[in-house]
């Protein structure tokens, strides 16, 4: 998940906004969250538990109260009928540049790599640039993601990882939590910043000790009565929630050695890892799974693309899953590291199915799984009691290709903001366009 | 990892190694021509039917210097029955057979008789389509692993090099190909990148083990002609020009104003033969056999507006348009399109990484296919290449959702015969039908659900590709060593 070099050619930003529809913070929205709404009659996952055939879920105030198949329904509650649908947690996509990455060629629009100071930009709190008027958000909450975790990229470390659910308003309104994860990378040394891969453990090795001392030192620092550290004092202020464990470091890893090293580097260490990218995991899934160590992957590229990825395949889910080490999938399929494509998650877990996953195990891939690994599975990922509404109602199984999603919930409130390509397609459905025509 | 861009990203690269003077090391002289191998169905004797250059002569024009070597394997009659067949040709069959004789589709239907020596594959629950056709990948030629060594797309050394042609950069071991043909894809066309007005030939390729790409070449495809419109042409030459869409169209212009002139010097000399011949020109001789309608032009386009101006110069210099490749804006364009008679070939749902692909919508295909074009899920990605059903299934649910409803009749067609139509080859693949080379692929569901995978494949009857039995499934020299063997699974 690189962001990719490119020329920078003549930068006109010229971003014709349409009208964006949505009521920002307080409006319309916000009404809706204060209802009871009863959705009722629907086959309900709620992926904590078995599936309920002709269940209801229960939401008042943005939050779930009831799930099950005898649930009482007040007589005040808004009744949406979702016999013959199928209800899941909103989908939460683990690895995107949303916000942050409008067009990717048009440089002025990222925001994901910071220039760090050697390579290490520990301090950076990537979602500070996120647009909420972001055209790319619309799509992916349209086709059932309801969180997503905006991932900074580059360096040696990258910065720090948030979780943001797709509601309308300002980023305070959308930050589920960040930060969520430290992001670092192995394996690729020169973008590292590095030479070689030793020297990328070293450095990490020596970052991760320093910020140690450096918790323990912060008086002496503060007079300058201790050694040169080897980061920036914003940057090992950063990398303390790490050594202590309370965040976990989110290293980009393909190759399968790569991996091996940052098993070792977490034992050295003593920090929480998690893989993220992942290509050859599968060739190390029974040591993930002893090492409780989860994986960020995707089930839809088998291109061995570089040397690091030569052993990428479609069933890396599914063997990790049946090794017992707990999967995160993300999308990475043509394309999937495009914004546009965020929501192209349903269709990695489909395809992680098609290549051994089980189906209940793929659904909480995209639900439960990354928010137990993101430390928020107190309030998304599933359907029970005390969790944030953040649910779909889908035409039919959420993976296929034909199945809508019908009503995007977030936090109890219904979001039906056409994006910016409905928009488009609305126009153009009958040619001449829609502007043109009488 | 790799992806469409790779092709632009590797271009900008080549584009500054050429500016910093440190361009690739000039090729070794050539060595003198060989004989060609005969191909091995042909007796092994001299070819009369070429008369030796005359004295005092120059070269003249080879119409075939680099010809195909591929044979079609020894096959067995192959009766794949029960099965539902989606023909590209007409409506789906349920429970139909389809018999494979001789390296021909020899019987469709519901009732098929096959000889008593057929080897009877049981399709119940199965799908069985054409072979799949990508008509635009970069494979061979972007090969993996993508290192610079190994990145041979783009001669972004000029903005025009109708000169070059992609299967001189196309590494037959590239493990990319054993991964399409595993995804049903048959045939390919292999295209020079897009960081040219003017790219280059494409080359035909079949998706089969060779030692050399000649054994890949789809025998008597035409080439195509790649150009490029827009952004990507205009970035790379930024520096030396063209630097703007004018000057991009300006290009093609004055590129087509000498290919007009050298096409008639040598079809007077062809025809009168009076005189030396003209001097050879690989480049005009390229662009001057697209105004005579022997190479297709396929032109990667996404704004609507520049597809009318390609449209446009096409009709300038009296040559056709054979397909606008990516065509993000297609649908805005859809109905001069199918008064054209030019095919799309599109995404589903990439649009959005830069300017000229923000309007990429998700039923473009939909869309173009109900207004009356030829519409063609492409994939200009090895990833992509393995899934061009996928792209089809979502434009369908997209359109649906607009109130365009496509039968998987026609949408099965946007893989297979519009395909191999853009690339010349309708009469011979791209659909179920009696005659036509017996591609075809056995899926485990329906190609349109995300849970369907490819069980078995065939090329010209033989088997190429069987899940089942990992072991025999193609490997390239590359992946020996390298990539884990599947086990089951790649």
């Amino acid at each position: 998940m690189r962001i990719r070099n490119w020329k920078p050619g003549m930068m006109v930003r010229c971003t014709r906004r349409l009208l964006l529809t949505f009521a920002t913070g307080a409006g319309a929205a916000t009404a809706t969250s204060a209802q009871t709404i009863a959705i009722t009659g629907g086959k309900v996952y709620p992926v904590s538990g078995p599936v309920i055939e002709n269940g209801t879920v229960l939401i008042r105030d943005g939050r779930i109260v009831d799930v099950g198949a005898s649930v009482t329904v007040p007589n005040d509650a808004t009744r949406i009928d979702a016999s013959g649908k199928w209800v899941t947690p909103g989908l939460i996509n683990a690895l995107t540049g949303l916000g942050v990455s409008e067009i990717g060629q048009v440089q002025a629009t990222v925001d994901r790599g910071a220039r760090g100071d050697n390579a290490v930009a520990a301090s950076f709190p990537v979602w500070q640039g996120i647009n909420p008027a972001s055209t790319m958000l619309a799509p992916a909450r349209n086709d059932g993601i309801t969180s997503v975790v905006v991932m900074p990229t580059g360096g040696l470390i990258a910065g720090q990882a948030a979780l943001i659910d797709l509601v309308p308003g300002t980023l305070t309104d959308m930050l589920n939590k960040a930060p969520v994860a430290m992001v670092a990378q192995f394996g690729d040394a020169r973008s590292g910043g590095t030479n070689a891969r030793g020297e990328q453990y070293a450095r990490l090795k020596e970052l991760l000790d320093d910020a140690r001392t450096y918790a323990r030192r912060r008086a002496e620092f503060d007079r300058a009565q201790t050694r040169t550290f080897a980061a920036r004092r914003a940057d090992l202020e950063a990398l303390i929630p790490v050594i202590e464990r309370r965040l976990p470091l989110m290293v980009n890893a393909d190759q399968a050695s790569d991996i091996d090293a940052v098993l070792r580097l977490a034992r050295e260490t003593n920090v929480n890892v998690i893989i993220a990218g992942g290509a050859e995991s599968w060739m190390v899934a029974d040591r993930l799974a002893a090492a409780n160590v989860p994986v960020v992957v995707g089930s839809m590229n088998n291109i061995p693309g570089s040397f690091s990825t030569l052993g990428m395949r479609q069933e890396t889910p599914a063997l990790l899953q049946r090794a017992g080490a707990k999967v995160v999938l993300i999308a990475n399929g043509s394309g999937g590291e495009e914004v546009f494509n965020v929501r192209n998650l349903k269709t990695d877990a489909g395809v992680a199915v098609a290549y051994g996953m089980s189906w209940d195990d793929a659904l909480r891939a995209v639900t439960l799984s990354p928010a137990e690994v993101l430390g928020v599975a107190n309030r998304v990922g599933s359907l029970q009691p005390g969790r944030d509404a953040n649910l779909v109602v889908w035409s039919g199984d959420p993976f296929e290709f034909s199945t809508r999603a019908e009503r995007v919930f977030i936090r109890g409130r219904e979001i039906t903001q056409p994006s910016r390509q409905d928009e488009l397609m609305e126009r153009y459905k009958t040619l001449p366009p829609a502007y043109r025509r009488p | 990892m790799p992806t469409r861009l790779t092709a632009i990203r590797t271009a900008t690269l080549h584009a500054v190694a050429a500016l910093l003077g440190c361009a690739p090391a000039q090729s070794a002289p050539a060595t003198p021509p060989r004989p060609a191998a005969p191909a091995p169905t042909a007796t092994a004797r001299p070819d009369t039917t070429k008369q030796p250059p005359g004295a005092g002569a120059v070269s003249t024009p080879n119409a075939d210097p680099f010809p195909s070597t591929y044979v079609a394997p020894p096959t067995r009659a192959t009766l794949i029955r029960d099965v539902t067949i989606m023909t590209a040709a007409g409506p789906t069959i349920r429970n139909g057979s389809v018999l494979l004789r001789d390296g021909k589709i020899a019987a469709v239907g519901t009732t098929v008789s096959a000889p008593a020596d057929a080897e009877v594959i049981d399709g119940r629950g199965k799908y069985l389509t054409p072979g799949i056709v990508d008509d635009h990948s970069h494979l061979g030629v972007y090969a993996a692993p993508g290192v610079d060594a190994l990145s041979d797309g783009n001669e972004a050394t000029n903005p025009v090099t109708a000169q070059v042609w992609a299967e001189h950069s196309v590494w037959p071991q590239d493990p990319q190909f054993p991964r399409a043909l595993a995804s049903g894809v048959t045939t390919s066309q292999i295209l020079p990148g897009s960081a040219n007005l003017i790219g280059g030939r494409s080359v035909v390729l079949k998706m089969v083990p060779s030692v050399t790409v000649q054994g890949m070449k789809f025998p008597g495809a035409k080439y195509g002609l790649k150009m490029a419109c827009g952004e990507n042409p205009k970035r790379v030459y930024a520096q030396r020009g063209p630097s703007t869409r004018m000057g991009n169209v300006a290009g093609y212009r004055a590129a087509w104003i000498q290919a007009e002139g050298y096409r008639r010097r040598w079809d007077k000399w062809n025809a009168d033969h009076q005189g030396d011949p003209p001097t050879r020109d690989l480049g005009l001789e390229t662009l001057a056999d697209v105004l005579r309608g022997n190479i297709l032009v396929q032109n990667h386009c996404y704004r609507a507006d520049e597809m009318a101006q390609m449209i446009d110069i096409a009709k300038e210099f009296g040559y056709k348009i054979r397909s606008f490749h990516h065509g993000v804006e297609a649908y805005k364009l859809a109905d001069r399109l199918a008064k054209e008679g030019i095919s799309a070939s599109l995404w589903s749902d990439w649009g959005g990484f830069k300017m000229e692909a923000m309007d990429g919508v998700r039923a473009n295909l939909a869309m173009v296919a109900a207004a009356g074009a030829r519409t063609i899920v492409h994939s200009d990605d090895p990833s992509g290449m393995q899934r061009l059903n996928h792209d089809a299934a979502k434009a369908m649910a997209a359109g649906e959702r607009i109130g365009i409803r496509t039968s998987e009749d026609e949408a099965i067609k946007w893989l297979t015969i519009n395909p191999a139509w853009a690339i010349g080859l309708e009469d011979k693949i791209g659909s179920i039908e009696v005659g036509k080379n017996a591609d075809v692929v056995l899926w485990s569901g329906s190609p349109f659900s995300v849970y369907s995978r490819v069980d078995r494949v065939w090329i010209d009857g033989a088997p190429a590709f069987d899940r089942t039995n990992p072991a025999s499934w193609w490997r390239t020299d590359f992946e020996l060593g390298n990539v884990p063997v599947p086990n089951g699974g790649r």
